[in-house]
């Protein structure tokens, strides 16, 4: 793994080439690495790999033929849709195919009655919501990345973003998705129905991260946009009386459209980059969303400054209009690249946590600051527990390389401690496959495989990612043990 | 203690072959294929086992009494936002999970299966395993909780849940309408593209019931707006509990129910019998019979609309209770059946005759 010169198996590589040639246009395969190097790595760009060739398909009954072709030929397909991806779950295969669905960006049929759309997995997040605007509806799912990343790599993710308190997730919003095996037959998991016979295959598919089936098309719930959304901005002079608030909001019956929070150094790295207004002496700031008849909203704002001012907020700002409301929300979806401007390099950490332990969880991260010597902040999407640590470090210096990989581990290893997980929505991909050994005993783990086989019995659909092979597990607790409760992120290279 | 009777009963069963037949208090007995097999009574597993109300989640044992459950959340304001149906005084949180049924809410708050945030189970093996957990977003390994609502226990003895909730809507109120279903179903989905309070809806014998639940502003922008009579608050509560129980005029008698889920707006069926509809239209209940052409008739109306259809309640289905499956889906189920319960002595047949 890592940035290893490609070792390309050229036989193999004009075999596979060929047979795709046989049915897709000479546009539809890369095999020549200046054409294929741009697919070397997802948002992880610590994890790079040429892959050997890529296919672009252009309809289903070329996916299919893809499938087809390399389950004959016994070669792993890795599925890929923008490449936003923060876990390396599309990290392509050094022996095989990158099939992107980057070509399917279609949006097949808008019901407004219905409220669904059908779309192709390329699709992007917010261009969903774009097209079906003129109908007062839109997609809620809303992850920071939604301008770039697509509907075929949200549901691989279950992604979420900032108003799935109140929303949901990606499961909560798709219906139905069309597939393919990878043995090249066409499933449907779910329908236009609110359930369907049988299992709930649909809950399995979303989430699996491109490895149980190649998705082909997606129906997604569309929801009545909400007459009036406004954002109370409150600034906190200690990070856990915000958390505090976070608790105090929801102990008030009130669940918020979102309700986020970012600490001072965050805060801090937003404002240089977009100027969305933050109130810069704060500890710690929260974005707290009302949306609703604008009656409700008025009540609900009214009923939140209450909660947070008894909760010893310093300063509440409510949006005035929704060129404001967006203001303030700017900074918090520009928090990564934000962060990326002041650091050489960042890593985002994705673990949930009981809320009840946030105090107890930053206070940790802050010892792990000093213990390695690395800032790191924070934000959180508080009202669910989801946090992202950003570990500010230079990869050029080998040292912070290694302090920020067991930086993270350990603070991963902290949410599994207090009764959370590694990963709120991120997914586990090559990056968190030895937390998986902590997070799940061998019987889930070898549950999962299972699982894998009843639909890729040859594991060829995005094999290596997100589960790891117990004998993985085994070795990693050795090491585990050996660092005295410091986890070596096996393999990780280079961020 | 009585986890370790039940995973020793599993074993004992899974050596010999023998098929278990997994029970709470046995109020769905008449859902999905006949149980048959030696009784594994869940009952003694019980209580809650973590309830935290600013995270909005509780863990409780398979054996807690929904009616229990549902007390104590109440008392922290709080509830099971997809108003799980009992179906009888003794229904347990096990077999809420495990039969998947949503109530009234459903079609704006969501299902069991949407609620389930973590499960522990006991496979065909009798291994202990536990999947998701007690936090709202966890994308850790495949979603095996959500796959167990509704998986009518043949996956795993489901011993443990955590489930997400809501707090109870501060204000409530019944609205009806004459229509006939037609007009019904355009509404509702009309209604359904606005940004309106709507928490359930019932459409039976040319009246509509429409509830409104959220903040009282809301609630009453909504009734000004929407117009219709509104019910006396002890009219509406034995209303929509007798649509959730099942204890409403519509269910009762002995022709057997049938149970439509379908895309909210597809047109009105073109099937003999009385029918009831909730869920905006997505859920139609039918009173026709079960004879072979019967079921033929309605499973090829709920297919062609885009769903499928359900044998609910009969004295006998020899139909299956269940459409059947696509023979993918089928693979797909038998070969996710054998990886948990290799034996296949878990509720065998209660989902589908071959498994
Ligand atoms: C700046 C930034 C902010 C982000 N913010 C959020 C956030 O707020 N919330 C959040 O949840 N995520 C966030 N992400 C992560 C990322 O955007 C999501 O995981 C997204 O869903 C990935 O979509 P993609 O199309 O880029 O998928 P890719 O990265 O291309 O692929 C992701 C996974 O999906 C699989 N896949 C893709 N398409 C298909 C298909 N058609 N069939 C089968 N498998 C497929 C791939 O194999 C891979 O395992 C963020 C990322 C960035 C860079």
């Amino acid at each position: 793994m890592g940035n290893a010169l490609p070792q390309v198996d050229f036989v193999l590589q004009r075999k596979i080439s060929e047979k795709l040639r046989e049915f897709l246009p000479e546009r539809c395969v890369l095999w020549q690495q200046e054409d294929t190097q741009p697919y070397e790595c997802d948002g992880l760009t610590a994890y790079r790999r040429v892959p050997m060739v890529v296919a672009l398909p252009e309809t289903e009954a070329q996916v299919r033929r893809i499938l087809q072709t390399c389950h004959a030929l016994g070669v792993p397909v890795v599925p890929r849709g923008a490449g936003t991806g923060l876990s390396g779950g599309a990290l392509p295969p050094g022996d095989g195919v990158l099939l992107s669905l980057a070509k399917f960006m279609r949006v097949l049929r808008i019901d407004p009655v219905a409220r669904v759309a059908v779309v192709q997995p390329g699709v992007r997040n917010a261009a969903i919501s774009d097209v079906v605007a003129p109908f007062g509806l839109y997609y809620a799912p809303d992850p920071s990345s939604q301008i770039a990343c697509s509907i075929g790599g949200n549901v691989a993710e279950n992604s979420g973003g900032v108003h799935c308190l109140k929303y949901g997730l990606t499961v909560h919003n798709v219906l139905r998705v069309r597939g393919y095996t990878i043995e090249g037959e066409p499933v449907d998991f779910g329908s236009e129905a609110l359930d369907s016979a049988g299992y709930d295959l649909l809950a399995l598919a979303i989430g699996s991260e491109g490895l149980l089936a190649v998705t082909t098309e997606v129906t997604v719930k569309l929801l009545p946009k909400p007459e009036s959304a406004r954002v109370i901005m409150a600034s906190f002079d200690d990070v856990e009386k915000a958390g505090d608030a976070v608790a105090a909001v929801i102990a008030a019956g009130i669940v918020p459209a979102g309700l986020e929070m970012m600490d001072k150094p965050a805060t801090h790295a937003v404002e240089q980059f977009v100027r969305a207004g933050y109130d810069l002496e704060a500890a710690a700031l929260l974005l707290c969303e009302s949306d609703g008849s604008t009656a409700e909203v008025e009540d609900e704002i009214a009923r939140m400054k209450d909660v947070l001012t008894a909760a010893g907020a310093t300063r509440l700002a409510v949006s005035r209009d929704e060129a404001e409301r967006l203001r303030f929300w700017s900074g918090r979806k520009a928090a990564f690249p934000a962060v990326g401007r002041i650091s050489p390099d960042y890593y985002c950490m994705d673990g949930t946590i009981p809320k009840k332990r946030l105090g107890e969880v930053l206070k940790f991260i802050g010892a792990m600051e000093k213990k390695y010597g690395l800032r790191c902040p924070n934000v959180f999407h508080a009202g669910d527990g989801n946090l992202h640590p950003l570990i500010l470090f230079d990869a050029n210096d080998a040292d912070q390389l290694k302090r920020t990989e067991a930086f993270a581990a350990e603070v991963l290893e902290k949410c599994v401690q207090v009764g959370g997980t590694i990963t709120g929505e991120h997914g586990v991909g090559v990056e968190k496959i030895d937390q998986m050994c902590i997070q799940f005993g061998a019987a889930e783990l070898e549950t999962f495989h299972a699982i894998k086989r009843a639909f890729d019995p040859k594991g060829l659909l995005n094999p290596g990612k997100a589960v790891p092979a117990l004998s993985r597990c085994a070795e990693f607790g050795r090491n585990h043990v050996k660092a005295t409760g410091q986890l070596g992120h096996a393999g990780l290279p280079r961020f | 203690m009585s986890l370790e009777k039940i995973q020793e009963q599993i074993r004992e069963a899974a050596g010999r072959g023998a098929a278990l037949c997994i029970r709470g208090g046995g109020s769905k007995d008449f859902y999905g294929n006949a149980p048959r097999g030696e009784r594994l009574d869940t009952r003694e597993h019980a209580g809650i086992v973590s309830y935290e109300p600013t995270e909005l989640v509780v863990t409780a044992r398979c054996g807690t009494l929904l009616s229990d459950l549902e007390k104590t959340l109440s008392e922290k304001g709080q509830f099971l936002s997809f108003e799980p149906p009992g179906f009888g005084a003794g229904a347990t949180l096990g077999g809420c999970v495990a039969a998947g049924l949503s109530g009234p809410r459903r079609a704006n708050a969501g299902s069991v299966r949407d609620a389930m945030l973590g499960a522990k189970i006991l496979d065909g093996r009798g291994q202990l395993l536990a999947f998701g957990g007690q936090v709202m977003k966890n994308v850790a390994g495949y979603d095996v909780s959500r796959l167990l609502a509704g998986s009518l226990g043949t996956l795993g003895v489901i011993v443990e849940a955590s489930l997400k909730l809501l707090p109870r809507p501060p204000e409530e109120l019944t609205l009806k309408f004459e229509l006939p279903q037609a007009k019904a179903l355009a509404n509702l989905n009309r209604w359904a593209g606005q940004p309106l309070p709507i928490s359930a809806s019932a459409w039976r014998d040319g009246e509509l019931s429409l509830r409104l639940s959220g903040a009282r502003s809301a609630v009453r922008a909504a009734a000004e707006k929407l117009g219709g009579e509104s019910a006396t608050q002890e009219e509406a509560a034995r209303f929509w509990a007798g649509v959730r129980e099942q204890s409403d005029p519509f269910f009762v008698g002995d022709t057997p129910l049938w149970r439509l889920s379908l895309p909210s707006q597809a047109p009105a069926l073109e099937l003999s019998g009385e029918q009831l509809l909730e869920w905006g239209g997505a859920l139609r209940w039918l009173r026709a019979g079960s004879n072979a052409a019967n079921a033929a008739a309605v499973r090829a109306a709920a297919s062609k609309a885009g769903g499928h259809a359900t044998l609910f309640r009969a004295a006998e289905k020899p139909q299956g209770a269940f459409a059947p499956l696509s023979p993918v889906l089928a693979r797909l189920h038998r070969e996710l059946k054998r990886s948990f319960d290799p034996a296949g002595i878990l509720n065998p047949g209660r989902l589908y005759p071959e498994f």
